[in-house]
């Protein structure tokens, strides 16, 4: 058995539109060891979610493409795959977790049904253990299987999410992956999914992909972080590290932008500009416009992933000794 | 336990459906009111008529009074009502029968028509939106949608005379009019149907395209479904919302639509029956065919609003 579940190596993937072509994952590396939750953080926008999609093998083709790259998942490239195998994954060994629970359930389908579709698809059960599955699932994420019958008008933004999440563990999947599944959702809502999430994690021993721009989610439920920009991961490591000792200006960025208790800052310092248009990334390293650490050869020379301690990767020629360190964290005024 | 039976839903729905019902009554009075106007104010005297052009003008007299017909306005009107709401229409003033046995006895010969004409643009329609919304910008896509067009453009009548010319007197497949046999009832329906098919195509193709695209569909394929359980399970049954509503108002557009179709096929039906009342002034017949086809409309859309509730639940639980 492999430790790496998943092993996305080298992916790009690009949406044709009309203004141009899209590059919405670009060079992207990552990988998830077996019951490993990793964190992708990103803003909206840096392909998380294509990443997500690319995965699963749903990237709306057209207009996206997965130009190049492989995606190993339990050392099989998903991408060499036939479709047919890849519907066998799909909802079976990788399931997945919508960010809007308001919209990704079929409004004219019970929620008992669409999850005892799934089990049916995958498993070898009669309609009536499925039925009985479904229903257990349903009880399972605090949902009372007299439910069942019910459709997702009849429920709350928050219940919604916990059929999403039973819907999703109903085939007891070996890697699941969540793209925001709290966003969408009230504060106190989320943290009760968060738990949930959690709890069922640990129960079922599943590995997780946690999509989120929310650095405290993570902080709550992942074991490493991988942080995206503008589609590639610029800095990777452990939850736990990452945190005490933010390397690549971007994270030091984000974490500038979120108030601290313990700190009396007068101002938050978030990060100047706004992410690249996607049609027209910068040359060099993409983050160089809006790096306060900038140098003149941000803009030629694209940075290579350079591991600065065992575990802890960073995307910034800082740590090739091409860049200065020392202007990082100075305010600018 | 009386609360609980009033907040079922299938008590709300009967509610739903006798209030519907009950909507009827303005309807038709509307429906009547202006159909008994329009008659009373076209030119031609319904006494004249009946006694023939060389009639003397005493007896002509006579016979307006005897028929009330110098009667004031809404007096006539409510007589009409009263009358109709007993299932007297008056009699035919040409056959001298009452002219509600006259249309019962066209009636299913229409609804055969329109019932058919309604089936073909179906069957014809939603399979191919749906096919062409898979496969948006393929040839098939463009071949159907050209055609579409053609079929909405094309005038009934002129379609009717192309058919028969071509399978009636060239190809000799299918008898050119009449009524009664299975042969008899396809080029009248394919005739009717056609331009429905076309509507029904364009409907089902758009609303197809716009559900495809929505979250619920990427979840049903996130779970390893096949596209086709995708497509017809999953999206289909969420696109028939508009295209459901757009077969009922067909369903009507067929009705009056028949009328062409009757008369270029000898169709035995209200429609051409009435197209010769109106020829020959013989407005209870006018009055009555315009009523039933009225009627006939509201239930076909009553029927369709119910329909909604089995497809959605969500419009289900609007109905109180």
């Amino acid at each position: 058995m492999n430790d790496v579940l998943l092993d996305i190596r080298d992916l790009r993937v690009t949406y044709t539109t009309e203004e141009g072509l899209v590059v919405a994952v670009d060079d992207l590396n990552l990988q998830l060891r077996r019951g490993e939750t990793l964190g992708l953080v990103g803003e909206t926008g840096a392909g998380k979610t294509t990443t997500a999609l690319s995965i699963m093998q749903l990237v709306p083709s057209p207009p996206g493409r997965i130009e190049t790259g492989e995606i190993f998942f339990d050392g099989e490239d998903l991408r060499r795959k036939r479709l047919e195998d890849i519907r066998n994954v799909r909802g079976n060994r990788i399931s997945m977790i919508f960010q809007d629970p308001m919209t990704s359930l079929n409004p004219v389908l019970t929620v008992g049904f669409q999850i005892e579709e799934a089990i049916m698809l995958h498993q070898r059960l009669s309609q009536r253990q499925a039925g009985r599955k479904a229903r257990d699932m349903l009880k399972l994420v605090g949902i009372p299987e007299g439910r069942a019958g019910d459709y997702p008008h009849e429920f709350s933004g928050g219940m919604r999410q916990r059929v999403g999440i039973a819907m999703a563990l109903s085939c007891n999947p070996e890697l699941l992956i969540a793209d925001e599944p709290t966003t969408a959702l009230d504060v106190t809502i989320q943290a009760q999914v968060l738990e949930l999430m959690r709890r069922l994690r640990s129960e079922f021993g599943t590995s997780m992909l946690l999509i989120t721009h929310d650095l405290g989610v993570v902080a709550e439920a992942c074991d490493s972080v991988a942080i995206m920009y503008a589609g590639a991961a610029v800095e990777t490591a452990d939850t736990e590290r990452l945190f005490t000792n933010p390397r690549h200006p971007y994270t030091r960025g984000l974490f500038g932008s979120i108030p601290s208790l313990d700190e009396d800052v007068p101002r938050l310092s978030p990060i100047k500009g706004i992410m690249p248009d996607p049609t027209e990334l910068p040359t060099g390293c993409r983050f160089h416009p809006r790096c306060p650490a900038a140098t003149g050869i941000c803009a030629e020379r694209t940075p290579v992933m350079v591991a600065v301690e065992e575990g802890h990767e960073v995307d910034c020629m800082i740590y090739e000794g091409l860049v200065p360190e020392a202007r990082i964290g100075e305010k600018e005024d | 336990m009386l609360w609980y039976i009033t907040q079922s839903k299938v008590y709300r729905m009967h509610r739903y459906i006798f209030r519907r019902l009950l909507l009827l009554i303005p309807v038709m009075l509307g429906v009547s009111f202006l159909v008994f106007t329009i008659m009373f104010f076209t030119p031609g005297d319904p006494a004249k008529i009946l006694l023939g052009e060389r009639a003397p003008e005493a007896e002509v007299q006579a016979l307006r009074t005897q028929m009330g017909l110098d009667d004031p306005f809404f007096v006539q009107y409510g007589r009409f009502i009263f009358n109709a709401l007993r299932g007297d229409l008056g009699r035919s003033l040409t056959t001298r029968r009452p002219a509600a046995l006259e249309l019962f006895a066209r009636f299913p010969a229409t609804m055969q028509l329109a019932a058919m004409g309604v089936l073909v643009a179906v069957l014809i329609g939603i399979p191919i939106g749906i096919v062409s919304a898979t496969r948006q910008y393929s040839v098939f896509d463009g071949a159907s949608m050209v055609l579409a067009l053609i079929g909405v453009s094309m005038p009934n009548f002129w379609q009717g005379i192309m058919m028969v010319l071509l399978f009636s007197i060239v190809l000799r497949w299918f008898p050119s009019s009449g009524y009664g046999t299975f042969a008899h009832l396809i080029m009248p329906s394919l005739t009717i149907g056609t331009s429905s098919a076309a509507t029904i195509t364009r409907m089902t193709r758009s609303s197809m395209l716009e559900v495809v695209r929505q979250d619920y569909i990427r979840t049903a394929r996130a779970k390893g479904l096949s596209e086709r359980v995708v497509i017809t399970r999953h999206a289909l049954k969420n696109a028939l919302i508009p295209i459901v509503t757009v077969i009922g108002l067909q369903f009507g557009y067929l009705l009056g639509g028949a009328v062409l179709t009757e008369t270029i096929f000898s169709w035995p039906g209200v429609g051409r029956l009435m197209v010769d009342a109106i020829r020959q002034r013989d407005y209870p017949v006018v009055q009555g065919g315009v009523l039933m086809l009225a009627l006939t409309f509201s239930v076909v859309n009553l029927l369709v609003d119910v329909l909604y509730a089995y497809i959605d639940p969500r419009i289900k639980a609007q109905y109180k």
